[in-house]
């Protein structure tokens, strides 16, 4: 019998070599993909500038009416906090719980699992050369608000390093819950209640619907135990100068501390969701 | 003797299926008390396929075909017996095992729909980490076999049912499997289509001595690339031989045909008779008694052409699974 089709070989180099062709291509063909969409995904962001544009507008009158700011933060800073919200917002998309629904239903699931490849890679790499195209398109969309809200930054360069991996880590740690809640769909269908749960609680905790600072202390000490923060307002934080050096360090640990916890349970949620599967039937 | 590429010994799998009476009464009813039942879907099955061999696996819907093929490929765990495949246990699904194998659905779709196979076929070379210049060596023989050259720039969604299906078998191969589920592969394709993808996979097995289990509702795929074949029918093994010796197993008649170089007669006497067309009577005789009939055809009559001929293997295979069927319900307890 001949054998398969030579490989680029084995050992440390050739599987870093490997792992980044993965990503790269996949990120790739995302790229080529979304540039076919590009004037959809152009009415999609518009379309998601208007939920922050409501917080803004909200937020920068009560502030005015207080006389200028609002639990330390200005107009401008309001109107620095909701700009970079919608890049964040844009970057931390991940792949929906109820796309799993379908990939089970529509057969692709199968297609993954007969790959020697965990099915993670393809969704992380994929949805990262999304938000490739996503950066160039929210270019203007910034300049846009920019010049109608005024914002103002006190930025130094450690912020905008810190911001530069602090989205990337907001991405892979949201796309491992997301995951996490999708594969809830492998023992059960009816998971509308707790996928609403999860995004409540996201919304109130995590800086997506008001700075955290301006949250009770209750919840600012909830959200130190939970993860949304570090996927939403701490990116936002990071690069419009709020936080001193150790705590964007701090974040940026605190993010890789909940990526390793998520990807851990991932891993044993996946092997179990795939036995479920095996047994059942796709 | 090497060791066989496929090895399935009593395998089993058995689902276990929510049931429920139709009406309103019934939905409550299943708020308290859930009632299932167990469906073998595959019910002790035993078989070894030599690398390189061809096996058509047949058997009607349901019959516990597509079962079988996703247990051998990974995707299902049995509820019992042992599969190997190429020494692996499939249900581990280990990283060297999907390496070596690759499963076609006619339903399947690997390919990116917005861009064209050539970018999917760059994916697909990542996943596996094939080496470059190996890779595109494999791609373009394949895209000349199967006459693609034209078409590997044009989005997938531009390509009809049957170009992309010849696309989705270029991508399932590009890692060279050496051993191929093909699961209804040329469903819904046009007779010239199925007939390239037939010829495909035999110059596949050829080339590289892959191993092949393929399904397929259609006998000419089926008789165009096996020699053997499994016919399995409520999830049991009812044939496992050459696909000539089905015929004689199975159907103990043969049909002649005769053509008289005057008109026609009354050939009732002679067998059964299937059908009279254009001057040409078909006849069924007992394989036994074949060759007399055809000496006292050629003695009493005009003849200007005679076959004598293995009944259709559709029909065969009808009468296979009539049969299971006759003995499934004999076996049945009577009810009241």
């Amino acid at each position: 019998m001949t054998t398969t089709a030579p490989t680029i070989g084995r050992g440390p180099l050739a599987s870093i070599r490997g792992w980044l062709g993965l990503y790269g291509t996949q990120m790739r063909i995302a790229i080529l993909s979304q540039i076919q969409y590009r004037v959809s995904n152009y009415f999609y962001m518009i379309g998601m500038v208007t939920e922050p544009v409501i917080y803004l507008v909200v937020w920068s009158t009560v502030a005015r009416q207080q006389g200028g700011e609002v639990g330390g933060f200005t107009p401008g800073e309001f109107a620095a906090y909701y700009i970079v919200w919608t890049l964040v917002r844009n970057m931390n998309i991940a792949l929906t719980p109820w796309a799993w629904e379908e990939r089970v239903r529509g057969g692709e699931l199968s297609g993954m699992l007969l790959r020697p490849v965990h099915p993670i890679h393809l969704d992380l790499a994929g949805l990262a050369g999304w938000k490739a195209v996503v950066i160039l398109l929210w270019l203007p969309i910034a300049a846009f608000l920019s010049l109608i809200f005024q914002p103002t930054y006190s930025i130094e360069p450690i912020d905008v390093v810190v911001f530069l991996i602090a989205i990337w880590g907001a991405y892979v740690l949201r796309s491992m819950f997301l995951w996490l809640l999708g594969l809830v769909t492998f023992w059960t269908t009816r998971v509308g209640p707790v996928f609403d749960i999860f995004f409540t609680a996201e919304l109130l905790l995590s800086g997506r619907l008001v700075p955290m600072s301006l949250m009770p202390d209750w919840a600012q000490r909830l959200a130190d135990f939970l993860p949304f923060q570090w996927t939403f307002g701490f990116p936002i934080d990071a690069l419009i100068g709020r936080l001193p050096p150790d705590q964007l360090l701090g974040g940026l640990a605190m993010q890789l501390l909940w990526i390793a916890i998520s990807a851990s349970i991932v891993a044993v949620s996946w092997r179990l969701a795939v036995r479920r599967f095996s047994a059942v039937g796709g | 003797m090497p060791d066989p590429a496929i090895r399935v010994t009593e395998l089993r799998k058995t689902f276990r299926v929510p049931v429920r009476e139709a009406g309103l009464d019934a939905a409550v009813r299943s708020l308290f008390r859930r009632e299932h039942r167990e469906v073998h879907a595959v019910d002790g099955v035993s078989f070894a396929i030599e690398p390189g061999e061809i096996v058509g696996f047949l058997g009607p819907n349901g019959a516990g075909k597509t079962t079988t093929l996703k247990m051998l490929s990974g995707l299902l765990y049995p509820t019992g017996g042992e599969a190997t495949v190429l020494g692996h246990t499939p249900s581990r699904r280990e990283a060297d095992f999907l390496r070596r194998i690759t499963m076609v659905m006619g339903n399947r779709n690997q390919l990116q729909w917005d861009l064209p196979a050539l970018d999917s076929f760059e994916l697909i070379r990542a996943i596996y980490r094939l080496e470059p210049d190996a890779f595109r060596a494999t791609r373009d023989e394949f895209i000349e076999l199967l006459d693609l050259r034209e078409l590997v720039t044009k989005p997938v969604r531009n390509l009809s049912l049957g170009e992309r299906m010849k696309m989705e078998f270029v991508g399932a191969l590009l890692h060279r499997p050496q051993v191929l589920f093909l699961d209804e592969p040329t469903l819904g394709l046009d007779v010239t289509m199925q007939k390239r993808i037939r010829s495909f996979v035999a110059e596949y097995n050829r080339r590289f001595g892959a191993t092949v289990l393929l399904t397929s509702h259609y006998m000419a795929d089926v008789q165009a690339l096996s020699k053997r074949v499994v016919v399995i029918h409520h999830g049991r093994i009812l044939f496992d031989g050459a696909l000539a010796e089905l015929s004689t197993r199975f159907d103990s008649t043969k049909t002649i045909g005769v053509t008289l170089s005057e008109g026609t007669a009354d050939l009732s006497s002679y067998g059964e008779v299937l059908s009279t067309d254009e001057g040409r009577t078909l006849l069924r005789v007992s394989r036994a008694d074949a060759p007399e009939v055809t000496t006292r055809l050629l003695r009493d009559l005009p003849v200007l052409d005679l076959t004598i001929e293995d009944p259709p293997i559709e029909d065969v295979i009808e009468r296979v699974f009539a049969d299971a069927r006759d003995e499934r319900a004999a076996a049945m307890p009577a009810g009241g």
